[in-house]
């Protein structure tokens, strides 16, 4: 019985892909030392403890080498018949993630050793998540998509929950995975739908497909938009992100800036992907939807910020506005793919930057105070001035005020906005522009506490931060301050991603 | 040399102070002398390059740019650093020059609470750059940046330093301005894709507005985003209510550098860029802009005749100057602009010496309100003067700087440019002409409030120590030029017009 199935199974037709050993080699570099994490973690139990986290490090910078390589090579790599693209876009977002996972671990590194946690498992599901974003970048199929997307989210959930006691942790990973399994099954839905009108899975066919259908319009219409219904949970747009305050306030900090860093810019990249190059031949089904969802998102996220006491939901909800002025070029893809794709992108590279920075300061600042409360910062200044500086760099960034990095990332998605040369484009433009002046009033929040108030209680103890967290911030804030000061820089990146559009014949 | 300063000067003028606040961070917060010693070094030497450019520039020229630096910047959206001078640059740079260090002379022993001299004076340099770049700035995306550059130093400056209502004063002034400036960079964004630049080139930008015939109601919308950009940092009414909060709250040396140079980058903004860039938007607003600054003139007298407070006072002055700068911008004529650049540095350098003496009263009395105060003639008979001088100026009294700045832009509206409203224009004239005698109350019945009389009782007996040597310093310079520049308005006059003519023939005349 057995023997006629292989029989037969080798009978069938099977064309045995070609693998481009180069094109994958970060993803290879990556699984193996995560390999090497878990041997290393078996083996040697509690006496490896202390290299698990160095060497996460060290997987990670070394996934950048052959992305180095990959890019000075310039070519673009296509496997698997076109569901696996290395292109210039893949390669920058690539490199985001793992640098992003980096300082994620500088970050953690203390923070998990010093408080009631599991350490070694930690490092292991970042890996792991990292890992299935850098698949993200690539991924120009809807399978893969979801397989990647799962093999992000999964770790993401988990991780969550990492502070195993305490009961917030808890409530944050089970809100944050039910939601998540929630969009999952949306956009699973969605995508089966795409696939049904299709035929395929690739994004270009799918492209192809509905492009030009109007016999079956609302069933591409329900396809398109409950894929990316379910994207909004996972980059948190308003009205899908009421899971986000809760579970950033409730996971262990370190985590919270993982997820409002690295998890919210893959679902980005996922968008990416999808909107700009499946569904761009349908931008009268995207440019509306993203146009409402990024107008929400940034007033919501803004004026729910403007209430919060506490440093982590206030980023949270500036996590949100953010998220908004991120889908606003995604509302002008139709006429202007090209510069709304270099503005999401840009945005992205520049988030990442500042908003790890923030997390960076809230972090070391909450190793004094055991708070994260904004009246916890008083007098920061003080007696703290490095990290208060940071501090202000970081919010300052976010908040789009030259010459720190953020002022870039807004004016390139007001440059794709105008661009569009629509109403409705300038009026987004003008919405944007609102709302990063009622952003700056809660980021000033913050700045006020540091700046103009005294310590609670007087105690003006120094902070003594650790050498990781130093370099973390050195870092982050070194990138906020230099893509500020000079966003020629960014352009070296983001200045010829036409790859993937071409792919689509824009 | 000469070519040090062609390729480098500006660069080094402007990016001087950066590296100073640079080296001052290096330095630990304990050495206060040092800390003093290093920032007014820099701030000398880069009045020392200002100096050797003003003694390098063209004067033949003035209506060129010179010292023009065309380098790439962000090769992605076409912008590039250029930086450049001309005729109508010159004066305000000279005055950034001239104010900042003195600023820094006045409070080596005056620093406000909370003291720390090192984060006071690096804000301070940062603040510099940020005045400096926007005066050479060439491109609109970098003259928006070094615009922004000095809101945050000045957030704090207000916030760290001020008096009692510092928070709400300075959240305001940072508010007020990030909406203005974020309109202001949609207006540059449209202005970019309505012409099809390839650049944010200003003088280019003009150049392709012409050619391409941009219709009218395009240049209305969009130098409605620049007049909120700059009309808020002028500020014009009805915006101007950041205005008297900002003055009051912030320590002397914040009134004094945004009375001097910040509200100038306002009036500046539309000189450089809003005119030229959009003469028919410019015709279209003119008489709104007009209306706005009469307003201005008479709305912030009699706010200063219901002051108690003289910083408030003052505060309420510069709304009403700013409006004659305004009024003379509004004519859209050479003479109306060359008026309104006179009127900058006038005010500047008047304004700025009455917040200099306010804080300095404040500083010895401990108050500011009018009805405490009294007999500064009595008890310090220099600093009494002084103020008198000083609010001679400012009511533009002739032969004083005050003079130049206000009656010709009061003059420029008998005659307004072609194709603007003749009778409405010399309806605002006569406003603005009675706004000078109601300047002339509220600084008159200041002075004799503050000054005659006797001293307040709760004061008589108290020792108030005359004008200190620092005082002197800063103040000196202040004083002469107010005089030089009254005597021989020439002077400012004679490097603006030729400049002031190319923006005249731009907006078509």
């Amino acid at each position: 019985m057995l023997a006629t199935l292989v029989a037969q199974a080798a009978q069938l037709p099977f064309d045995k892909p070609t693998i481009d050993f180069h094109a994958l080699a970060p993803e290879i570099v990556l699984v193996s030392l995560l390999a090497l994490v878990i041997l290393v973690d078996v083996l040697k139990l509690e006496d490896g403890r202390r290299f698990i986290a160095p060497l996460s490090g060290v997987a990670m910078l070394a996934s950048i080498i052959p992305l180095v390589s990959l890019a000075l090579d310039g070519a673009d790599r296509t496997m698997f018949g076109g569901a696996y693209v290395v292109d210039n876009l893949a390669l920058v977002l690539k490199a985001m993630f793992l640098l992003s996972g980096y300082v994620v671990t500088l970050i953690s590194s203390n923070y998990l050793a010093e408080g009631d946690f599991w350490e070694s498992e930690f490092y292991l599901m970042m890996l792991s998540s990292i890992l299935g974003m850098v698949v993200m970048s690539s991924s120009r199929d809807l399978i893969t998509i979801f397989v990647a997307l799962e093999l992000l989210s999964i770790p993401a959930y988990l991780m969550a929950t990492w502070e195993k006691r305490n009961l917030r942790s808890n409530e944050a990973g089970l809100k944050y995975y039910l939601m998540g399994v929630f969009a999952s099954a949306l956009m699973l839905y969605g995508m089966s739908l795409l696939f049904g009108v299709s035929g395929s899975t690739l994004l270009t066919d799918i492209n192809d497909a509905i492009a030009g259908g109007d016999s079956s319009t609302p069933i591409i219409t329900l396809g398109i938009v409950l894929v990316i219904v379910g994207f909004g949970f996972k980059v948190s747009a308003v009205p899908f992100h009421s899971w986000a305050p809760d579970t950033y306030e409730g996971a262990p900090t370190p985590v919270t800036a993982f997820l409002a860093v690295a998890s919210k810019a893959a679902g980005f990249v996922a968008l990416i992907n999808l909107v700009f190059i499946g569904f761009l031949g349908r931008a009268d089904v995207v440019e509306p939807m993203m146009w409402v969802l990024a107008a929400a998102s940034m007033t919501v996220g803004n004026l729910i910020a403007l209430r919060q006491t506490n440093v982590v939901r206030l980023l949270a909800y500036s996590g949100v506005a953010q998220a908004g002025f991120m889908l606003a070029p995604f509302a002008v893809v139709g006429t202007n793919a090209d510069d709304a794709l270099t503005a999401v992108v840009t945005y992205l590279l520049i988030y990442a930057g500042m908003n790890l920075a923030a997390f960076a300061v809230v972090i070391a600042v909450s190793r004094k105070t055991q708070s994260g409360e904004i009246s916890s910062f008083g007098g920061l200044f003080g007696y703290a001035p490095g990290l208060a500086v940071a501090m202000t760099v970081a919010l300052a960034a976010l908040a789009g005020i030259p010459p720190l990095g953020g002022w870039f990332a807004k004016f390139v998605v007001f440059r794709a906005l105008a661009s569009a040369d629509s109403a409705s484009g300038y009026t987004l433009a003008i919405v944007v522009a609102v709302n990063s002046v009622i952003a700056f009033y809660y980021y000033a929040l913050v700045l006020k506490a540091m700046w103009f108030s005294d310590a609670p209680d007087g105690d003006t103890m120094p902070i003594r931060v650790p050498v990781s967290l130093v370099s973390a911030l050195t870092l982050t804030v070194g990138v906020t301050i230099l893509f500020g000061m000079f966003p020629g820089l960014i352009g070296h990146f983001t200045g010829n991603l036409q790859g993937l559009l071409a792919a689509v014949g824009r | 040399m000469k070519d040090f300063l062609n390729d480098w000067g500006l660069t080094t003028m402007v990016f001087l102070p950066l590296v100073g606040a640079v080296v001052m961070m290096l330095i630990p917060k304990a050495e206060e002398e040092l800390h003093k010693v290093v920032a007014l070094l820099t701030t000398l030497v880069v009045g020392v390059v200002g100096i050797l450019l003003t003694a390098n520039f063209d004067w033949d020229r003035s209506k060129d740019l010179q010292f023009v630096v065309d380098k790439g910047w962000i090769d992605v959206i076409h912008s590039r650093y250029t930086v450049g001078v001309d005729g109508i640059a010159m004066p305000l740079i000279l005055l950034t020059l001239l104010v900042v260090p003195l600023i820094i002379v006045y409070s080596w022993n005056h620093f406000p609470e909370p003291h720390n001299p090192k984060a006071f004076l690096i804000l301070m340099l940062v603040l510099d750059t940020g005045m400096l770049g926007s005066f050479v700035a060439q491109d609109l995306i970098l003259f928006f940046v070094f615009f922004e550059v000095v809101l945050l130093p000045m957030y704090f400056m207000i916030g760290v330093w001020g008096g009692e209502d510092r928070q709400y004063a300075s959240i305001k002034f940072f508010l007020y301005t990030l909406f203005g400036s974020a309109f202001m960079i949609v207006a540059f964004l449209a202005l970019f894709f309505v012409t099809g630049a390839e650049t944010f080139n200003m003088v280019e930008l003009a150049r392709l507005v012409g050619e391409n015939d941009v219709a009218r109601n395009t240049q209305i919308l969009i130098f409605g985003g620049m007049f909120m950009g700059f009309g808020i940092k002028v500020p014009m009414f009805p915006f101007h209510t950041w205005l008297p909060d900002a003055h009051t709250q912030a320590p002397t040396q914040g009134s004094v550098i945004l009375a001097a140079v910040l509200l100038k980058l306002g009036t500046y903004g539309f000189v450089r860029i809003a005119l030229p860039i959009l003469p028919e938007g410019a015709q279209w607003w003119a008489p709104i802009i007009g209306g706005l600054a009469c307003i201005g003139i008479i709305y912030g007298a009699l706010g200063c005749l219901a002051q108690t407070d003289m910083k408030r006072l003052i505060a309420f002055s510069s709304v009403a100057h700013m409006g004659y700068v305004m009024l003379g911008i509004a004519t859209l004529t050479d003479f109306g602009i060359n008026a309104a650049i006179f009127g900058m540095v006038a005010h500047g350098l008047i304004t700025g010496m009455l917040f200099f003496i306010a804080g300095s009263i404040k500083e010895r009395f401990h108050t500011l309100e009018i009805k405490r105060l009294g007999g500064l003639l009595k008890q310090a008979p220099y600093m009494g003067w002084m103020l008198g001088f000083t609010s001679m100026a400012s009511l533009g009294l002739p032969g004083l700087a005050g003079f130049w700045g206000e009656f010709p832009a009061i003059l420029s509206a008998y005659n307004p440019a072609e194709g603007l409203n003749v009778g409405l224009f010399r309806f605002y004239m006569f406003v603005a002409a009675l706004g000078t005698v109601l300047a002339a109350a509220y600084l008159l019945w200041l002075y004799q409030r503050t000054a005659f009389g006797t001293p307040n009782e709760e004061f008589a007996h108290e020792h108030v120590h005359d004008a200190h040597v620092t005082e002197w310093i800063a103040w000196l310079p202040m004083l002469v030029l107010i005089v030089v520049l009254g005597f021989l308005p020439v002077l400012i006059f004679g490097m603006t017009s030729d400049a002031v003519q190319v923006v005249a023939q731009a907006l078509g005349r």
